[in-house]
């Protein structure tokens, strides 16, 4: 639960997000993980997810949101995200194929684990997409409003 | 399909009352009732994966990013002069003119030409096992490009972080 705190927005819309954001967030998530079986995947997710955390942001002011998920921790997170990337790449040359093939073989269709590599390939892209559109977002808001002062 | 020729003559209409707004918020509110409409365009042609992503993108990038982050007093709105008229309406015809012609050269909206997507639809679902086949091509046939695609977006992050940066160099 979020504390209530005097900064931000007015009570409505304090109440209304504190009920809303998980729900965002949740259907980020999900669209993550099935893109391959409904439509959309890596790209699209990963904006939903920011949009939830920059949901949080309008409605609570900075002193909330960056004790859930602070400039340090999106950093980490988006080079955690292209570092997945490349290492998936790189590790199918050493298991017999060439430099981008599909390695883990394909499974029983219409199943989250049934299409090998590409799973992970659109988890590191929604963590790039994620981490990085948060990132701006905070230091477009907050090192200009610090200089202003 | 009426229906597409209502929706383009909508967006025409909101994308020129985006440009005489003199209120930033309501210039912003009409480019985003634009792209909603390219949305409903995209889902009519059966198109979902671009329908969502044109609806998430429009939401996030040019609502809330531009809202959020310009002031509300920096902006001033001054008459423009005659001769910057003359020029962008000139151009304009000269565009038209080109894209007259070469609308004529394309397909129509229905009848494509089918080289490569026959061999996608028909083949794509036994080797590879996603009933999604714009994902198989974009992680699988062409993922040589969606790595280029990631690492530019990575690219770009960086620079923005590294120019807005509270520590400068140290002299």
């Amino acid at each position: 639960m979020i504390k209530k705190s005097q900064t931000g927005m007015t009570l409505i819309v304090k109440t209304v997000t504190r009920l809303t954001t998980g729900l965002i967030l949740l259907f980020g998530i999900y669209i993550v993980f099935n893109g391959h079986i409904e439509s959309e995947g890596g790209f699209a997710g990963g904006v939903i997810i920011a949009l939830s955390f920059i949901h949080l942001m309008l409605a609570y002011g900075k002193e909330v949101t960056l004790k859930k998920m602070n400039e340090k921790l999106s950093e980490i997170l988006e080079n955690l995200g292209a570092i997945i990337f490349i290492i998936c790449t790189v590790l199918a040359m050493f298991s017999g194929g060439y430099f981008l093939s599909n390695v883990l073989g394909k499974g029983k269709p219409f199943e989250l684990f049934s299409v090998g590599t590409m799973l992970i390939y659109n988890i590191a892209i929604s963590l790039i997409v994620s981490a990085g559109l948060f990132s701006i977002f905070i230091t477009l808001v907050f090192f200009r409003s610090e200089k202003n002062d | 399909m009426l229906i597409l020729k209502i929706l383009i003559i909508f967006m025409i209409i909101s994308s020129i009352a985006a440009i005489e707004m003199k209120d930033l918020l309501s210039a912003v509110i009409s480019i985003g009732a634009t792209g909603l409409g390219l949305s409903v365009c995209f889902l009519l042609l059966k198109a979902p994966d671009l329908a969502i992503v044109q609806l998430v993108v429009e939401i996030l990038v040019l609502i809330i990013l531009i809202r959020g982050t310009v002031d509300r007093d920096g902006v001033h709105y001054e008459r423009r002069e005659v001769l910057p008229y003359i020029v962008v309406s000139i151009f304009i015809i000269v565009f038209l003119i080109c894209a007259y012609y070469l609308v004529n050269e394309l397909p129509r909206i229905g009848y494509p030409i089918m080289k490569i997507s026959k061999l996608y639809l028909s083949e794509s679902f036994q080797k590879i096992g996603a009933p999604n086949v714009v994902v198989s091509i974009l992680l699988n046939y062409r993922v040589y490009d969606t790595l280029a695609a990631a690492t530019i977006f990575f690219t770009s992050v960086i620079g923005v972080l590294t120019i807005m940066r509270k520590v400068g160099k140290k002299k």
